[in-house]
């Protein structure tokens, strides 16, 4: 048994409502490890053999909720949801904070793995080992707010009565969906407290998708004994002690980047990426700390960092808004992508995507686009039916994102994601709109850009990433230099990456070994177990439908505003150069074992011991 | 009030509480010699999201708990003021949670007996980590003879305040 972990999941069917435990090998955790690693083995294992036709938002898809050996050791705890993503048909391994995978493993498990779909809208509570699905008839329809706070009260309600005498109960720790999800909105987000997210996927539609409101775990044992608990606690002081020598998270989180990745390195979505420099002062992170924060730090479960700051509107037309700082990719999705530039207006527009379920980041980038579209009257105020999506009218997009929450009018289409949405009204207008659509392969590229070579992802990072326009897993070269196949040590370990900026790079696997008492180097981890989960990754990204499919000939690319030179700002005329995106995705085809076509060589699959995904090799066709 | 030898107390900040639950950590850890955050003396409350705090023993000037309970398994340091639990003797009737002002004492998640903070015999882990991390949130100042009962108040009504506080105005509509 390998230590660390609690030794079992919980395997749901919310058509029969049936539950009962699955636990997995020491050979498949020791290679898989947990999170992102292994939920692209259960994929593999158990919807492998007919991914094209698995619908992302039907029953046969898997929604999981996993930990990893580290969750709740290695500073900032997190939990990994994926499955099938509506987004881009592949496999997105998407992390966020909260406790409940602290909770999860104290209750026992390593993880849920959900299948199925309810008929009526349930969720689920985890009193330890008590599971039971319960009527979530009254809450379903609501958002965030209702919906947490009346869950905490319920089943603390029942934690109290079911033992009267343990005294004032905790409230459990939840993941949920808000009206987004539950309407199947490709761009809703699987949400935990106020503003945690899991948004990269789409999670959200899938958890909507099976009727499952929520989750809502209470564990009360320990977390699982590690290998050797002393020197754990060595390493989570050194953790901590490294990260409260830096200034620029712990005090303005990431919220800082607004003003900076704008300003300094010219990196920042403004107006749907026409631009990518700004100067608005009024958009400092000094506005929104000194105007709005009443939190200064702000976190989650064993975090030194707390990079999150509770903002809330007091006064004015937008009181009562409440967000965290926000963060950088919701300023600038929410913010400068839609023309907005004033702290107030950005946090109102975070807020009411908080209360929707919508992920900010998605939801930005297909409003910003529509913005785009309305303004070179591509579309019209019919097309918008009485929404004119202006640039720097907050108002406006707030009416835009309810109705995509809600599948309403024109919201209906952009509910689909900025790549569906573009084919979809280019088939109306007889159009190509792809050159406004700023994603790769289904997935809005996260807020920065590469044409300015000043920000940290490469200029093939969105293009050939497994997890396609997600800024937090991004191709690079070599392979074991910190892209790519260390965002998946992290999505698989399950632990908040931001911790391990500024501390010794080894320290992870240090961790690791003090957890599970297994032996690993960065090497083995980058050039052999990594690269196995970015394979598989890989060739369920390319078996891809049942909508769409991929071809990396064509989808292997930037979005083509990328070509297009920035017009202002000290990087003005520079853009990405297609012929040295071509030599480097050249480059990291043969790097990580891919032929000149994009598709993993049956060489690189059997030196992997993937021989059973050689086998679907054949199935991959390009039109 | 009985003369203590090192009396001190654990003042606290709470709305600057950010919720990084070290304090559980750490107690656990001590008490525990595991990450255990049912089982810790401190536990950080979070009814609504936004308005998290450290709920921990006041150490009552008058010890409603130690006088509630029936079988004398509670007593009150003479190094520090601490209520102190005889695990052996308690029987976990409980009825130190309901003469408690605060409801803050209770059952250990899988053991047969109360847990209140002990103050750690003087050095309190809680206040370290949260110290370290300059949360200060805790900080273990002199006992002196203030009202330190006040302090001891049932999660709900924290919250309250603590909503008016944080959310202003609007703060009725997280309750």
């Amino acid at each position: 048994v390998i230590r660390g972990y609690a030794g079992k999941f919980l395997d749901i069917d919310l058509s029969n409502q049936a539950i009962r435990e699955t636990r997995f090998n020491d050979e498949t955790l020791k290679n898989y490890v947990g999170g992102r690693g292994l939920a692209t083995k259960i994929l593999w294992d158990r919807l492998g053999s007919k991914w094209e036709d698995v619908d992302p938002l039907g029953p046969d898809n898997l929604l999981l909720l996993l930990t990893g050996p580290l969750t709740g050791y290695y500073p900032g705890g997190r939990t990994c949801v994926s499955g099938k993503s509506p987004q881009s048909n592949g496999v997105v391994g998407s992390t966020l904070s909260g406790e409940f995978g602290v909770e999860l493993r104290c209750a026992g498990y390593d993880g849920i793995i959900v299948t199925g779909e309810s008929e009526k809208p349930v969720y689920l509570l985890l009193k330890d080992s008590d599971v039971e699905l319960r009527n979530a008839g009254a809450v379903w329809g609501k958002d965030r707010k209702e919906t947490v706070l009346e869950l905490t009260k319920e089943c603390r309600g029942l934690l109290k009565t079911r033992y009267p005498k343990y005294g004032e109960w905790k409230e459990p720790a939840m993941l949920y969906v808000g009206p987004a999800g539950e309407n199947k909105v490709r761009t809703a987000v699987v949400c935990s407290k106020w503003v945690h997210a899991a948004g990269y996927g789409g999670y959200g539609a899938v958890m909507g998708s099976k009727k499952l409101k929520a989750v809502a775990v209470k564990g009360t044992g320990p977390l699982p004994e590690p290998a050797d608990t002393r020197r754990v606690k060595k390493l989570m002081e050194t953790v901590c002690n490294d990260i409260y020598e830096e200034e620029l998270w712990r005090r303005w989180g990431t919220g800082a980047g607004g003003y900076d990745f704008g300003n300094k390195t010219s990196s920042e979505p403004i107006r749907n990426w026409q631009e990518e420099w700004h100067d608005e002062k009024s958009y400092g992170v000094d506005r929104f700390e000194n105007r709005l924060w009443m939190k200064q730090y702000w976190g989650d479960f064993g975090c030194p960092t707390t990079c999150l700051k509770l903002a809330v509107v007091k006064s004015g037309k937008f009181k009562g808004a409440m967000t965290d700082n926000p963060d950088y990719e919701m300023q600038a999705y929410l913010g400068t992508n839609l023309g907005i530039f004033t702290p107030e207006e950005n946090v109102f527009l975070a807020s009411l995507l908080d209360e929707l379920g919508l992920c900010g980041i998605q939801t930005g980038n297909v409003m910003g686009f529509a913005a785009e579209l309305f303004d070179r009257k591509i579309m019209t105020k019919e097309d918008f039916e009485g929404v004119e999506p202006k640039w720097g009218d907050a108002e406006a997009f707030a009416t835009l994102a309810e109705r995509i929450a809600y599948r309403e009018n024109i919201g209906d289409t952009l509910a689909e994601g900025t790549y569906r949405a573009a084919l979809k009204i280019g088939r109306r207008k007889k159009m190509n709109l792809l050159p406004y659509a700023v994603q790769s392969k289904g997935i809005g590229i996260g807020a920065h850009g590469i044409r300015s070579g000043q920000d940290f992802p490469d200029i093939i990072s969105y293009a050939c990433s497994v997890q396609c326009g997600d800024h937090t897993s991004l191709a690079s070269l070599p392979l074991d230099g910190g892209g790519e196949t260390m965002n998946i040590f992290s999505d698989s370990g399950v632990f908040c990456v931001f911790n391990s900026f500024g501390v010794p790079r080894r320290i992870v696997f240090d961790f690791y070994r003090a957890v599970t008492g297994l032996d690993l180097t960065r090497r083995e981890w980058c050039l052999n177990k990594a690269l196995r989960i970015l394979q598989l990754q890989r060739v369920m990204l390319l078996l891809g439908g049942p909508d769409l499919k991929w071809n990396p000939k064509i989808h292997d690319d930037n979005p083509p505003r990328f070509y297009e030179p920035l017009p202002t700002g000290p990087y003005k005329g520079k853009a990405a150069d297609k012929a040295a995106v071509e030599e480097y995705k050249r480059r990291y085809y043969r790097a990580v074992g891919w032929d000149k076509n994009g598709v993993p060589t049956p060489r690189i699959l059997r030196k992997l011991g993937l021989e059973d995904v050689e086998k679907a090799l054949k199935r991959i066709r390009f039109d | 009030l009985p003369t203590r030898k090192e009396p001190i107390w654990i003042a606290r900040d709470l709305a600057k509480c950010s919720g990084c639950r070290k304090c559980e950590i750490a107690c656990s850890l001590s008490h525990e010699g595991c990450i255990w955050p049912d089982a810790s003396r401190v536990r950080v409350f979070m009814l609504v999201p936004g308005l998290e705090f450290p709920h921990l023993c006041a150490q009552c000037e008058d010890y409603p708990c130690v006088e509630a309970c029936p079988v004398k398994a509670l007593s009150v340091s003479d190094k520090t003021g601490a209520v102190l639990v005889d695990n052996e003797t308690c029987t976990a009737c409980g009825q130190c949670i309901d003469a408690c002002p605060g409801r803050i004492p209770h059952m250990h998640p899988r053991e047969k007996h109360i847990v209140i903070c002990d103050l750690c015999n003087g050095n309190p882990q809680c206040v370290k980590v949260c110290l370290e991390g300059s949360w200060n949130v805790l900080r273990t100042v002199k006992r002196g003879d203030e009202p330190y009962g006040l302090y001891a108040r049932e999660p709900e009504e924290i919250t309250r305040d603590l909503a008016a506080k944080i959310y202003g105005e609007n703060g009725g509509e997280y309750l």
